[in-house]
């Protein structure tokens, strides 16, 4: 197998996740920068939709490094989508494949299931309820929270910050929550 | 922070260097960028079954990525204040501390809710759209609406 091929096959969290590790002392050593993603958020709302707000009211600009991050983020997706792709359906666990089926949701073609995240799916209330209503807790919530996986579970526990510990544990008691209590009900819709 | 006043409880994704970024210097954050995004793309991390997998504890995936990045991470950040490793500037290395506030839970809490619904943190909305799953736009500009609604309603909050 040729080094191309190999690295269009889904990587091993082994590889992935000391990745994405090393990506703390990257941004720390060329510029000083603490690893954050969701404050990206944040800098659009202060630069497009300040309104008077104070917590908008600040020098986006010095923190444009941020935006320059994630919109890398967004073409990093495009540049693996288009030229690393991986050609097989997603794999995914029996149990999970047999749980979805019993919703109607049975593409693995993609990264997301295309029943509920596809222009058409926004106009039903559950596609509505997934893409629209998760999309305002996911906001809300790191904002609020201070932080999402990259600032809180990742960068803050890196610099052994219990703050960012009580957060991390909060996401997933968040996470065990909806996705064994309330979205069987939201799937179900 | 003083150009961040509101952000004493809040300290992601901070800049510490006092040395202005010019357009040009800001590149190498968006070829950082473009690696990260390459990795959660190729690590299917961005893939709402491994995050129904994770919460479901199906498959081990997740808690290994997320767990071998949080080991890398605490080594390097360790080995940058032992060694008191500069930047590429020659600038001492500041990390905020993170403050607690109930915020934390409160807002940890609904973002595992967003988190399990949309399958995605904020970094992986941007790789998704990437990929081609244009729809995600309109759950991130719901992202920046509710991180806008945040920054409305913050001081009625408790914190």
């Amino acid at each position: 197998m040729n080094l191309l091929e190999i690295i269009k096959e889904p990587w091993p969290w082994y590889v992935a996740g000391p990745l994405i590790g090393l990506t703390v002392p990257i941004l720390l050593i060329i510029g000083n920068k603490s690893f954050g993603i969701s404050s990206s958020l944040r800098h659009i709302c202060a630069a497009c939709i300040p309104a008077n707000i104070s917590f908008f009211k600040y020098d986006w600009k010095k923190e444009s490094w941020n935006l320059f991050f994630v919109f890398g983020i967004f073409l990093g997706g495009i540049i693996a989508a288009y030229l690393l792709a991986n050609p097989n359906p997603v794999e995914i666990t029996p149990q999970l494949s047999e749980q979805l089926a019993s919703y109607g949701i049975t593409d693995h073609s993609g990264l997301l299931p295309k029943e509920l995240f596809s222009w058409e799916s926004l106009f039903t209330l559950r596609g509505f309820i997934m893409i629209v209503v998760g999309g305002f807790l996911v906001g809300f919530g790191t904002r609020y929270a201070g932080g999402c996986t990259s600032g809180h579970a990742i960068m803050g526990i890196s610099n052994l910050q219990w703050p960012s510990l009580v957060a991390t544990i909060c996401f997933m008691i968040g996470g065990f929550i909806m996705a064994n209590l309330i979205l069987p009900y939201i799937l179900a819709l | 922070m003083n150009n961040l006043e509101n952000k004493n409880t809040d300290t992601e994704g901070i800049n510490a260097s006092q040395l202005k970024d010019s357009g040009l210097s800001n590149l190498k954050y968006l070829l950082v960028g473009i690696f990260f995004g390459i990795v959660f793309v190729k690590a299917e991390i961005i893939s709402w079954f491994r995050i129904q997998e994770m919460f479901q504890l199906q498959s081990f995936f997740m808690y290994g990525v997320i767990g071998s990045a949080v080991v890398v991470g605490v080594i390097s950040v360790q080995i940058i204040k032992r060694f008191n490793i500069k930047t590429i500037h020659g600038e001492k290395i500041e990390i905020q501390p993170k403050v607690f506030s109930k915020g934390q839970i409160y807002g940890g809490l609904m973002f595992g809710f967003g988190w399990a619904i949309t399958g995605a943190c904020p970094g992986p909305l941007f790789a998704q759209i990437g990929t081609g799953v244009t729809v995600i736009v309109v759950t991130l500009l719901s992202a920046i609406a509710g991180t806008w609604f945040y920054g409305l309603i913050k001081d009625k909050l408790p914190h």
